[in-house]
C-alpha cells in the first residue's frame, strides 16, 4: 500500500466514476443505466476505502457499509420499477419513458 | 518495482478497461458480466488497501447479490439489444462524453493540485487495523448504531416496496 | 399549586376540546354543561391554592414564573411561554376563574334547550383559556396570544344566535364590528410591543420593566410606547374613541354579556395599563391622556345610558361608564385603585347583567323596559340580588361599589385635581340616576306587558343561585379596601397587597400631595350626597309620576334625541370612515385599481408566462437522461469555477 501513491487510486476512482456518468447519459436501456449508477457509487466506495487505509481510521469503511446497504435497497426497488414500468410500457428505453413532463 | 506496484496496475487496468467496456456493449447481458468483472476487480484493490472486511462484502454482495439481481431482471423481461447506440441524436452523445470527460479532467487536476500523498504520511499497521471486521463491528455496534438500525429498517422498507411495486396487480 | 397553574388553563382547553368535538355527540346537556363549568371550577379552586399559598409566602417571593416550555427562539428573540404568577395576576384569575364559574353555572340554566347548548360552552371554556393565558402570561407574547384569544372568542359568542335578527341588522354584523374594532386597537398594541422589543431587547415583563426603570430611554418614547398600548386598551375596553362596539355586543347571550363584556375581557385593557404602570407614569403626557379619556368615556356613556330602553343597552353604556374611571383610577396613578374597582364591578355588573338574563328568561326575551313593570312580585330573587348590585354601583356607602369608587375620586381629586373629581362625581350621580331608573321602570310601578302573552315567572335555582353569591360578593367585596382615611394604613388590605407590583411606578411618580382628612371626608360626603339624592329623584320620577320623565324629555327634545341617539358617534363613523371606504373601495379600488391594474398585471404576467413557456418547454423533454446531462454541464461550470478561484 504504501509503496503506492494514494493520487492513483483517486485517478482511477474518478475515471470509473466519469465512465459511469457517461454510461448514464448515453446508454438507453434503463437496466443498463441502473448498473452504471452502481458503477459511479462503486467509484466514490473507492475513494472512501483509499481515505479509510491511508488515514489508518475505520470509519471510511463504515461509511461504505452503508453505502453498500443503500445501494442493495435502491437496486431492488429500482429494479421493481424498472419491472412495473415494463408491464406497463412494453420498454425499458428510456427515450421511451418520457414521463418527466407536464 | 515490487508486487504490490504490479498487483496495483493489473488490477487498475482491469477495472478502467472492464468500465468502458461495459458501457459501449450494446447487449445488456455482456455489459452485466463486465460490471462483475470491474468489481472482482475493485474488490483486488480493497484487499490491497488492507480493506478485508470491505473487498469480502464487495465479493458477496456486489458481485453476488446485486449483480445476479440484475441478471434475473434482465433475463427476464428479455429486452432487445441496442442496435442504434450511436446513430441517432449524436450531437447530444457527443455532447455527453465530452463533458463526462472534462469533468474528469478538472477532477484529476484537483487531486494532483491538491496531491494528498503529500500531506499524509500513511501508517501501514494502522490500515491493516483499521480494515479488520473487528475495528469496524466495533464502530457499526457503538458510535453508528442508530445508523445501522435505521439501514436495517431502510432494507425492510425496500424489501416491502420491492415486492409492493413488482406485484402483478394493484388491488 | 403555584407550580400546577398551568392546570387553570389545560382544563378549559381540555372542556373546549371535549364539548367542541364531541358536544354534537354528547347531545345530554348536564354532561355537557357539568364540563363546561367543571373544568372552569376545579381551575379556580387551583387558583385559590395558589393565592393562599401566595399570601404564606414573604412579600419579596410573592411573584413566581412557572415556566412551560420555549416558544419562539429565533435569532435574539427568546419567548418562553411561561406564567408570571404574582399577586396582580391572582387577583385577576380570581376574578376570571371565579365570576366565569358562576356564569358557567347559570348559563346552564339561562341556555337550557337551545340548539347550539355544546358550542356556547365550548366556546365559554375557550374563553376562559385565553382569558387565563392574557392574566397570567410573563411576557407581552403571551398575553398577546390571550388578547387576540379572547377576541375570537368575543366574536364567536356576539355572534351566536347567527341566525336572529338585531336591532337593524344581524347578531353577525354586530359580531364583526366588534371583532374590526377590536382589530383596530390590537395594532396599536401590537405596533406598542414591536416598540418595546425594539427599545428594551426584550418582551418579558420583569426585563421589560427592570429596565424601563433604569434604561436611558427618552420620554418621548415612552409616550410613543404607552400610547400605542393604551389605543389596544382602548379597543378591548371600549374607551373613546373605540367604544361603539361595546353596546352591539349585547347581540350575543345574555351570560355572554356578564362575563365577557362586563366582568372580564373588557377589563383586560385595564390589567395591561396596570401591568405596564411603570411605561405609564413614565410617560406623563399619556397619563393625562389617559385620565381624560376615561374620564370623557365615562361622562358620556353614562348620559347615554340615561335614555336608553333597552335592559341590557343600559348596562353595557354602563360598564363602558364604569372602564372610564377605572381609566381615570389609572391615568391618576392610582393603579391598584383601578384593579380594586374591576374586582368590585365585575362582582356587581355580572350579577348585574345575569339579573338582567333572569328577567329577560322569565319575560320571553323581551328586553325594552317600558314593556316591564311590577315584576317585583314575580321575581323576588331577581329583584333582591338585581336592587343590592344596583345600590352597590350607586356608590351607596357600606356596599363594596362605594369603596372602589371613593377611592377613585379620591385619588382623582388628589392627584388630578378638583375639576377630575367634580366631573366624576357628577358622573356617578348619573350612574345612580339610570340605574334606579332601570330598577322603577323594570320591578316597581304599572304592569306595562300584555298579561295574555307574557307571564314572568322567577329563574331555575341554577340561575338564582349564583346571583345570590354574587349578590353577597357584591356587598362584602369591597370591605378589603377599607379607606385609608377612617382606617389607616392597615385598612385597605387590598392595596398592601398590590403594592410590591406598582412599588417602582409609584417610586416614579411623586403622589398624594398635602391634603387634609378633613377634605376626603368632605369630598367622600359631597358625593355620597349626590348619589343618594340622585337615586330619591330617580324613584321620585319613575316609580311615582312618570309622567315628569316625559315632559324634561319633550322640554329638551334636541338633547334627548342626541342622547337616545348615542351622540350620533355609530353615525358620524359611519360617514366619515365606514362610508368613505366603502365608496372608495368599490369605486376606485374594485372598479379601476383592481379591474384594471391589479387584474391587468396579473393577466399580463400570466400571457408573458404564457408565452415565454412555449419557448422554454422545448427543453423540458421528459427524458431523465436530458436532465442529467444539463445537471452535468452544471456539475462542469461548479468545479470549473472551484478551479479558477484556487
Amino acid at each position: 500500500m504504501s509503496s503506492i501513491p494514494m493520487e492513483y487510486y483517486l485517478i482511477l476512482s474518478a475515471f470509473m466514476f466519469c465512465v459511469g456518468v457517461a454510461g448514464v447519459l448515453i446508454r438507453r436501456n434503463a437496466i443498463v443505466v441502473f448498473m452504471c449508477i452502481e458503477l459511479m457509487l462503486n467509484s466514490a466506495n473507492l475513494t472512501l476505502v483509499t481515505f479509510s487505509s491511508y488515514l489508518g481510521n475505520s470509519i471510511g469503511q463504515v461509511f461504505v457499509f452503508f453505502v453498500m446497504t443503500v445501494a442493495a435497497a435502491e437496486a431492488a426497488v429500482g429494479l421493481a420499477v424498472i419491472i412495473a414500468i415494463f408491464r406497463n410500457k412494453k420498454t425499458v428505453n428510456i427515450d421511451e419513458i418520457n414521463i418527466f413532463k407536464w | 518495482m515490487n508486487v504490490q506496484i504490479i498487483l496495483f496496475i493489473v488490477l487498475a487496468t482491469v477495472a478502467a478497461i472492464s468500465s468502458v467496456v461495459m458501457i459501449t456493449r450494446k447487449n445488456a447481458v455482456i455489459s452485466a458480466v463486465f460490471l462483475v468483472l470491474n468489481f472482482f476487480a475493485l474488490a483486488g484493490l480493497y484487499l490491497l488497501l488492507n480493506a478485508q472486511f470491505i473487498a469480502v462484502v464487495q465479493v458477496i454482495v456486489y458481485a453476488g447479490a446485486i449483480m445476479v439481481l440484475f441478471l434475473f431482471v434482465l433475463m427476464l423481461l428479455n429486452t432487445e439489444t441496442e442496435h442504434k447506440l450511436f446513430v441517432d441524436k449524436r450531437a447530444i452523445k457527443f455532447f455527453a462524453i465530452l463533458i463526462s470527460f472534462f469533468v474528469f479532467v478538472q477532477v484529476a487536476y484537483l487531486i494532483f493540485h491538491g496531491s494528498p500523498s503529500r500531506t499524509l504520511t500513511p501508517d501501514e499497521a494502522a490500515s491493516v487495523k483499521a480494515g479488520t471486521i473487528q475495528a469496524i463491528g466495533q464502530q457499526l455496534y457503538t458510535n453508528y448504531i442508530i445508523p445501522f438500525e435505521v439501514a436495517g429498517f431502510l432494507l425492510l422498507a425496500a424489501t416491502v416496496g420491492a415486492l409492493v411495486l413488482a406485484k402483478k396487480k394493484f388491488e | 399549586m403555584i407550580n400546577l397553574i398551568y392546570l387553570t388553563t389545560l382544563l378549559p382547553l381540555l372542556g373546549f376540546l371535549i364539548n367542541g368535538l364531541f358536544g354534537r355527540k354528547i347531545k345530554n346537556e348536564k354532561v355537557i354543561g357539568l364540563i363546561g363549568s367543571g373544568t372552569i371550577g376545579v381551575s379556580f379552586l387551583i387558583v385559590l391554592g395558589a393565592f393562599i399559598q401566595t399570601l404564606g409566602l414573604p412579600v419579596e417571593e410573592r411573584s413566581n414564573t412557572v415556566n412551560l416550555f420555549s416558544w419562539l427562539n429565533v435569532g435574539g428573540l427568546q419567548i418562553k411561554f411561561a406564567y408570571l404568577v404574582d399577586q396582580l395576576s391572582l387577583t385577576m384569575s380570581l376574578i376570571v376563574t371565579g365570576v366565569g364559574f358562576l356564569i358557567h353555572v347559570y348559563s346552564i340554566g339561562y341556555m337550557h334547550g337551545d340548539k347550539g347548548f355544546w358550542r356556547f360552552f365550548s366556546y365559554l371554556n375557550l374563553f376562559i383559556f385565553a382569558m387565563m393565558n392574557l392574566v397570567l402570561g410573563d411576557n407581552f407574547v403571551v398575553l398577546f396570544l390571550g388578547w387576540e384569544g379572547v377576541g375570537l372568542c368575543s366574536y364567536l359568542l356576539i355572534g351566536f344566535w347567527y341566525d336572529r335578527k338585531f336591532e337593524k341588522g344581524t347578531t353577525s354584523q354586530a359580531a364583526k364590528k366588534a371583532f374590526v374594532v377590536n382589530r383596530i386597537g390590537d395594532f396599536g398594541f401590537l405596533l406598542g410591543m414591536f416598540l418595546i422589543f425594539m427599545t428594551f431587547d426584550s418582551l418579558n415583563f420583569k426585563e421589560v420593566f427592570a429596565r424601563a426603570a433604569t434604561f436611558p430611554v427618552a420620554e418621548s418614547t415612552f409616550g410613543l410606547i404607552a400610547l400605542f398600548l393604551f389605543i389596544g386598551a382602548t379597543g378591548k375596553s371600549a374607551q373613546i374613541p373605540l367604544f361603539v362596539w361595546l353596546p352591539d355586543a349585547m347581540a350575543g347571550p345574555t351570560p355572554v354579556s356578564a362575563l365577557i363584556h362586563a366582568a372580564t375581557m373588557v377589563t383586560a385593557g385595564v390589567y395591561m395599563v396596570s401591568r405596564a404602570s411603570i411605561i405609564f407614569v413614565s410617560a406623563p403626557a399619556i397619563m393625562t391622556v389617559v385620565a381624560v379619556v376615561g374620564l370623557l368615556t365615562a361622562l358620556m356613556a353614562a348620559t347615554i345610558g340615561l335614555v336608553q330602553n333597552d335592559i341590557k343597552k343600559v348596562l353595557a353604556y354602563s360598564t363602558v361608564s364604569q372602564l372610564g374611571y377605572m381609566f381615570l383610577a389609572a391615568g391618576v396613578g392610582a393603579f391598584s385603585a383601578s384593579i380594586f374597582h374591576v374586582m368590585t364591578h365585575a362582582f356587581f355588573k355580572a350579577l348585574l347583567f345575569l339579573g338582567a338574563g333572569s328577567v329577560i328568561h322569565g319575560m320571553h326575551d323581551e328586553q325594552n323596559i317600558q314593556k316591564y313593570g311590577g315584576l317585583k312580585k314575580y321575581m323576588p330573587k331577581t329583584f333582591l340580588t338585581f336592587f343590592i348590585a344596583t345600590l352597590a354601583i350607586s356608590g351607596v356607602p357600606g356596599l363594596s361599589g362605594f369603596f372602589s369608587k371613593d377611592e377613585i375620586l379620591w385619588s382623582a381629586y388628589a392627584n388630578g385635581g378638583f375639576v377630575f373629581w367634580l366631573v366624576g362625581a357628577i358622573t356617578a350621580m348619573i350612574t345612580a340616576f339610570y340605574m334606579f331608573r332601570l330598577v322603577s321602570l323594570t320591578f316597581y310601578g304599572k304592569e306595562r306587558f300584555d298579561h295574555h302573552n307574557v307571564h314572568p315567572h322567577e329563574s331555575p335555582a341554577l340561575m338564582t343561585v349564583p346571583l345570590m353569591i354574587l349578590a353577597v360578593l357584591s356587598i362584602i367585596g369591597g370591605y378589603i379596601g377599607l379607606p385609608k382615611v377612617f382606617f389607616g394604613e392597615h385598612g385597605n388590605l387590598f392595596e398592601g397587597w398590590l403594592e410590591p407590583i406598582y412599588a417602582p411606578a409609584m417610586n416614579k411618580l411623586a403622589l398624594y400631595g398635602e391634603h387634609t382628612h378633613l377634605e376626603e371626608i368632605l369630598l367622600m360626603t359631597v358625593s355620597v350626597a349626590a348619589a343618594l339624592s340622585a337615586i330619591f329623584f330617580a324613584l321620585h320620577v319613575y316609580r311615582k309620576n312618570p309622567q315628569i320623565a316625559e315632559n324634561v324629555s319633550n322640554r329638551f327634545k334636541g338633547f334627548y334625541n342626541l342622547l337616545l341617539n348615542k351622540y350620533f358617534v355609530d353615525e358620524a363613523y359611519e360617514t366619515a370612515v365606514v362610508q368613505p371606504i366603502q365608496k372608495g373601495s368599490e369605486k376606485f379600488l374594485w372598479k379601476i385599481f383592481d379591474v384594471k391594474f391589479i387584474d391587468g398585471m396579473v393577466n399580463g404576467v400570466a400571457s408573458i408566462v404564457e408565452k415565454s413557456s412555449g419557448v422554454i418547454r422545448k427543453i423540458q423533454t421528459g427524458v431523465a437522461q436530458s436532465y442529467a446531462l444539463i445537471m452535468m454541464a452544471g456539475i462542469a461550470l461548479v468545479l470549473l469555477w472551484l478551479i479558477l478561484s484556487l
